[in-house]
């Protein structure tokens, strides 16, 4: 199955006169964790934006698990989203007023389907932060109190709750040193096949690109 | 549900600078809760000025003029009114008692009411109160007097204490009735009306004080000392109004009617109630002014909380991302705000209520002692919740400011998160 699929996809930023994103064609399977290089200013977060639904292409087609995400409306997008999409950011992920668990717990409460898939929400978060390698003490910490590595694997704890099919992550890892950096990608590898989420992983770091099977470099596919 | 949640965990996060949002709203409140208690206490207790007395009767001129210097002692009597016809209607058949009322002295800005004991003893405020002594009794002599509390208290004056009398109503008159000094024999407690400003005296010591004078100066010359005055015929010629108690409330109307038509004297009666809140109705303007201001504190309130909602955004534009990537839609964000003012709004209103029935419970035994008004508790009415109805729903209006702006950001913002 493709779980991403962009065609002949063009966005332009208003007011500019030179298109940011000009791509004939883009395709990842399931199960092919890509890993989509370019340089800062490449155009990388806009296509995340566009991947998620909040910005629109000015021309062409994005086919998310083999659907249509632009015939969507605002709603469905967002809906979309909730159900199939796991985000992790480069940082700050977390709600600073809510517990770990209650962090992780979220996309629950905002998808149907992804609190279904979790089963019981408390257990499913908790069993995502033991194999995170989070243990029981650290949870009763206020999240601001974590390291940023912890705050990233709780990140990641909530992109995969609820078996979402995609997990989307934006430069997760430049807060990292290289221990921290190869300890979240292995861990972030194992729970993503543990239950069948492809990853596109987003970064400017060549270091990381050896971990992954499909490499993208953006200025290739980019004829913009 | 799991917006609420968010809200309040949020809030409890911002805690420190909501705690002023949530005061200031809380103060504007009060003071509009308070605002309006303050009306209806004052209303009541200047209603219950006098209570139990049918009737006040006095030359004729309009009733509210008449409730003016008879009772709050405000103004002077146009004409007096003969001892008579007092005594024509005190010995009417319908006439429980009456009581005289003679003005027209002064003590150090203080009036001077010359009356008898039955005044004591009829004279009623607030819900058929009696007047009460705190020191002391009635009078019994011709240069005795009784004080009212706050005469006593402001001038100081003891039982024993020794007043002099002036002409006339002024604070600083000039004919003074030196020579007859009147002795303190009772002081009263306060009541909260004009009879804490009073001195009385009896209506033969007013007698008295003016053998020796006509056409309201000493006759040069001729002087009659105390003991000599004392001893001679005091019945007074006229008085200035007098109070009417009846049998039967029944038949107001009807001696009200019989006094106004009375041929010998042209005289006026006048229903103390009716004329009560003619008069309130004049002086009570200032209801209206205090209400106005009142709002605009509130509107003060509101936009202060608006102005802490609409700082915020910037500091919440990550958590906004945050929520956005994780599935919530723009009118989530939109709702985060709304509810936001609401839980601000409602627990800044129900803080409110709660200074104003703490400040009344603490008010309470110290405005009664000072001032002898017996607050009410206060206790949230229908109006009240009303206003709390008011302050959330404008709230919830100003609140549509930031949150339509946070929603349109979030879905520009999209999942960049900016710091």
């Amino acid at each position: 199955m493709n779980v991403i699929e962009l065609q002949q996809l063009r966005f332009r930023w208003k007011g500019q006169s030179q298109d940011t994103l000009n791509i004939p064609e883009l395709i990842v399977q399931q199960g092919e964790h890509a890993f989509l290089r370019g340089p800062s200013g490449s155009g990388k977060t806009t296509l995340l934006n566009l991947l998620a639904g909040i910005l629109l292409p000015v021309e062409g087609d994005i086919k998310l698990l083999e659907q249509s995400t632009l015939k969507m409306n605002t709603k469905q997008r967002d809906c979309f989203r909730a159900d199939h999409i796991g985000i992790i950011f480069q940082q700050f992920n977390l709600l600073p007023y809510l517990s770990m668990l209650d962090n992780v717990a979220l996309p629950c409460h905002f998808s149907a389907r992804r609190k279904q898939h979790a089963g019981a929400i408390q257990e499913s978060a908790e069993q995502l932060l033991e194999h995170l390698k989070l243990d029981q003490k650290l949870r009763q910490r206020p999240v601001t109190e974590l390291s940023v590595g912890q705050q990233q694997r709780v990140a990641v704890a909530r992109a995969l709750i609820g078996k979402p099919e995609i997990i989307i992550a934006d430069e997760p890892t430049s807060a990292l040193d290289s221990d921290a950096r190869n300890d979240f990608i292995r861990l972030l590898f194992r729970e993503a096949e543990a239950q069948g989420s492809t990853i596109l992983f987003v970064s400017h770091d060549p270091h990381i690109a050896p971990h992954f099977p499909r490499i993208i470099e953006l200025p290739e596919v980019n004829q913009a | 549900m799991i917006l609420l949640k968010l809200t309040w965990h949020s809030l409890w996060n911002r805690r420190t600078s909501l705690m002023l949002t949530l005061l200031s709203i809380a103060i504007s409140v009060a003071l509009l809760l308070g605002v309006e208690y303050i009306r209806k206490e004052a209303k009541q207790s200047f209603m219950s000025t006098l209570s139990g007395t049918d009737l006040v009767v006095g030359a004729r001129s309009g009733p509210v003029q008449l409730l003016l210097y008879s009772v709050f002692r405000i103004g002077n009597a146009t004409n007096n009114i003969s001892w008579n016809s007092y005594q024509h209607f005190a010995d009417h058949k319908w006439v429980d008692w009456t009581v005289p009322i003679s003005l027209g002295d002064s003590h150090k800005g203080y009036r001077v009411l010359g009356t008898n004991s039955d005044y004591f003893l009829h004279y009623r405020h607030a819900d058929q109160r009696n007047l009460s002594f705190a020191d002391g009794k009635s009078f019994a002599g011709v240069y005795e007097a009784v004080l009212g509390a706050e005469v006593a208290r402001k001038l100081n004056y003891q039982i024993g204490s020794e007043i002099v009398l002036a002409h006339g109503a002024g604070s600083t008159s000039f004919s003074e009735h030196k020579n007859k000094p009147f002795t303190v024999t009772g002081i009263l407690k306060p009541t909260g009306t004009p009879v804490d400003r009073t001195v009385h005296v009896t209506l033969e010591g007013i007698e008295a004080i003016h053998v020796d004078w006509k056409n309201g100066a000493p006759v040069p010359g001729f002087e009659i000392k105390a003991e000599r005055a004392a001893k001679m015929a005091l019945q007074p010629e006229t008085i200035t109004a007098f109070l009417v108690g009846l049998k039967t409330r029944a038949t107001a109307f009807r001696l009200q009617r019989e006094i106004n038509e009375y041929s010998r004297e042209p005289l006026l009666a006048a229903l103390p109630g009716v004329a009560l809140a003619e008069l309130w109705r004049a002086i009570g303007q200032f209801e209206t002014v205090l209400r106005i201001i009142t709002v605009f504190v509130l509107i003060a309130g509101l936009l202060g909380m608006l102005t802490t909602l609409l700082s915020t955004l910037n500091e919440r534009r990550r958590e906004m991302a945050i929520l956005r990537a994780v599935g919530a839609h723009p009118h989530h964000v939109f709702v985060l705000f709304l509810l936001e003012a609401f839980i601000i709004a409602l627990l800044g209103s129900l803080l409110g209520m709660v200074l104003v029935s703490v400040s009344v419970l603490i008010a309470q035994p110290w405005v009664a002692a000072e001032y002898g008004l017996y607050l009410h508790t206060w206790w949230p009415q229908l109006t009240d919740w009303l206003l709390l109805l008011l302050v959330v729903g404008l709230a919830l209006i100003f609140s549509t400011l930031p949150g339509w702006i946070a929603s349109r950001r979030s879905l520009q913002d999209g999942l960049t998160v900016r710091i």
